[in-house]
């Protein structure tokens, strides 16, 4: 329709109108080459070299990679942060999903429940981070507190390297607000007639959540686990902030070993190598989970403009 | 249907609301709790902040700590700087983002839909491929240690942005754009008169997104500030909480962190309503 529309304008103008266009796009433009496209070839450049800043690039071909594999830290990083995953996200998605369900409900004052639920995932990063670690405290935190009360002693958690990676992904369940939203969003989207129809029918309250709203849902899910999969690997703030990547590097993750290399030794080649060796295993995930994703993604047959 | 059947029904109704009821309650305590734990610390006396057991409600309760905060470290620079470069980033954000996007969904030209797609495949992109070379790209510009690595790159940035305000914009109708026309406006004139104050929703979106994003960012001032007068709220909470992970006035960081959340909360709380709209316009249609 919008095309018909155009066209309808005549010759003259689609010309003028290009021009325009580039011109309206041409900040954006500018910053994609400068700011993402151009970084992006620097960085597969210098992960080819020995840089420091203060010193010219100086190319070393595959050695920096050849590095990597042989360091151990690297290694770890990348089983810390994959251990992450494997803990936060699974629980995350079950955990933001059930919420979801839960604040679809049509109840009185449903959405000061939605409120309280979400805030905790609008604030993020280091005063979170902060609170938690007191959370967390062995002596005095309350964690450990309220776990006395039910006769169980807690762990040191953050000072405990069997304890400090599973407290951090605890503390993450606090913000699954964020992911339980796109649910929700989701799930209001969906018809009601289709849950009416299959009351009708007689089916059961499991069948209904099963046969519509599990696979109306499932792009919602794919959306969440993809974005879940690429922040997971971005975390930084919690390895920061509360533990430097400990105890014995049990919170070594990937983008914190990776600022140490990078900001702190000005490793800027070897920080580079990892970034690349980051973008390809994101890029393989992602495709993972898109070309598996006909199995157990349903496309809702796209409406007609 | 009987009489009998229908008051089970409605039994069995209640029992569903209680339930439903009783989980909002204790996932809300539970969520809560955290916030209770920070504030409860913030107003404690130093040496109630050790106590065994602790002491769920302060005693006494010391709003001087709240004073504390605010006077003992320069906390109201801190403050200054990240509104300084969080305006800088709003304001950047949905300049280039609302052009752009007008742009993609209104004006046809060869190669704009290619380009588009690449635009969106940078939002999967994970931040540290091109954080390096950023940061070398700003020290050749001598830009370290100042807040245009933070302020300047989002007059050009905001892919997820230019989605948001591009699936907004295609659902205005073309009859006012047309019309506009008529009277003589070019794109530009359409674009401020007739697309943006139709957009106000999806713009105050971008904004509160943004907003969130530059507050609480640690990352990037880590790597690009270095003076202590310039640092932003997070960095400096960070910088508060004191070396080798000792804590040794908890009662202040603890004020200091939720004083930190207060604009968060607080813009989340009333802009909750049209929040949601936006999470389910990009959700459903994209």
């Amino acid at each position: 329709m919008i095309g018909r529309l155009l066209a309808s304008r005549g010759r003259n103008l689609t010309r003028r109108e290009a021009l325009e266009c580039y011109l309206f796009i041409s900040p954006v433009c500018i910053g994609l080459l400068a700011f993402t496209i151009g970084p992006i070839l620097a960085s597969l450049y210098f992960s080819f070299t020995e840089y420091n800043i203060i010193r010219a690039p100086k190319w070393v071909g595959l050695g920096k990679f050849h590095d990597l594999i042989q360091d151990e830290l690297f290694w770890q990083s990348l089983k810390v942060t994959s251990l992450y995953v494997v803990m936060h996200l699974p629980l995350s998605l079950v955990l933001a999903l059930g919420i979801a369900l839960l604040m679809n409900q049509k109840v009185r004052g449903i959405i000061f429940f939605r409120t309280v639920y979400y805030l905790p995932s609008v604030v993020s990063g280091v005063a979170v981070a902060l609170l938690w670690m007191w959370i967390f405290n062995p002596e005095f935190g309350i964690l450990n507190t309220l776990l006395a009360l039910v006769n169980i002693r807690g762990p040191a958690w953050l000072f405990d390297e069997h304890w400090s990676l599973p407290a951090i992904a605890l503390m993450s369940l606090w913000g699954v607000g964020g992911s339980m939203l796109i649910y929700l969003a989701g799930l209001q989207g969906i018809p009601s007639e289709l849950y009416e129809a299959a009351e009708i029918d007689g089916a059961s309250r499991w069948r209904r959540f099963w046969f519509i709203t599990l696979p109306l849902l499932s792009t919602v899910i794919l959306f969440n686990l993809v974005m879940g999969l690429i922040a997971s690997f971005q975390e930084f703030t919690p390895a920061y902030v509360m533990t430097s990547g400990g105890p014995n590097f049990s919170t070594l993750f990937y983008n914190y070993y990776l600022y140490e290399n990078a900001f702190e030794y000005l490793y800027m080649g070897y920080a580079s190598a990892m970034a690349w060796v980051l973008l390809v295993i994101v890029l393989i995930l992602t495709l993972l989970v898109f070309k598996s994703s006909p199995m157990w993604v349903f496309y809702q047959e796209r409406q007609k403009e | 249907m009987s009489v009998a059947q229908g008051t089970s029904r409605t039994t069995a109704r209640r029992l569903e609301h209680f339930l439903t009821y009783l989980l909002l309650v204790t996932g809300g305590v539970v969520i809560c709790i955290p916030f209770f734990w920070m504030i409860s610390t913030s107003l404690k006396q130093q040496m109630d902040v050790y106590l065994f057991p602790p002491q769920w409600i302060p005693e006494p309760v010391q709003w001087d700590n709240y004073r504390q905060v605010m006077t003992f470290w320069p906390f109201w620079t801190y403050v200054g700087n990240s509104v300084f470069v969080s305006v800088g980033s709003i304001v950047g954000k949905l300049i280039a983002s609302s052009l752009a996007a007008y742009g993609f969904a209104r004006l046809r030209a060869r190669g704009r839909d290619v380009i588009f797609v690449i635009l969106l495949s940078t939002m999967m992109l994970p931040s540290q491929v091109t954080l390096i070379p950023q940061f070398i790209l700003f020290s050749k510009l001598r830009w370290i240690d100042s807040f245009k690595p933070l302020v300047v790159p989002a007059f050009f940035l905001g892919p997820f942005y230019v989605f948001l305000l591009r699936q907004f914009f295609m659902t205005i109708s073309f009859e006012l754009e047309d019309a506009a026309r008529m009277d003589g406006c070019n794109s530009l004139q359409v674009f401020y008169r007739v697309i943006l104050p139709l957009s106000m929703p999806a713009l105050a979106i971008v904004a509160i997104f943004e907003f969130r994003g530059r507050w609480n960012d640690f990352l990037e001032p880590l790597i690009f500030l270095n003076s202590p007068s310039k640092r932003t709220l997070a960095l400096a909470l960070q910088f508060f909480q004191g070396s080798e992970g000792v804590l040794p006035q908890l009662h202040l960081l603890m004020a200091a962190s939720f004083l930190s959340m207060v604009p968060l909360l607080v813009l989340f709380t009333v802009a909750q309503k049209r929040f949601i709209q936006g999470i389910v316009f990009t959700g459903i249609k994209g």
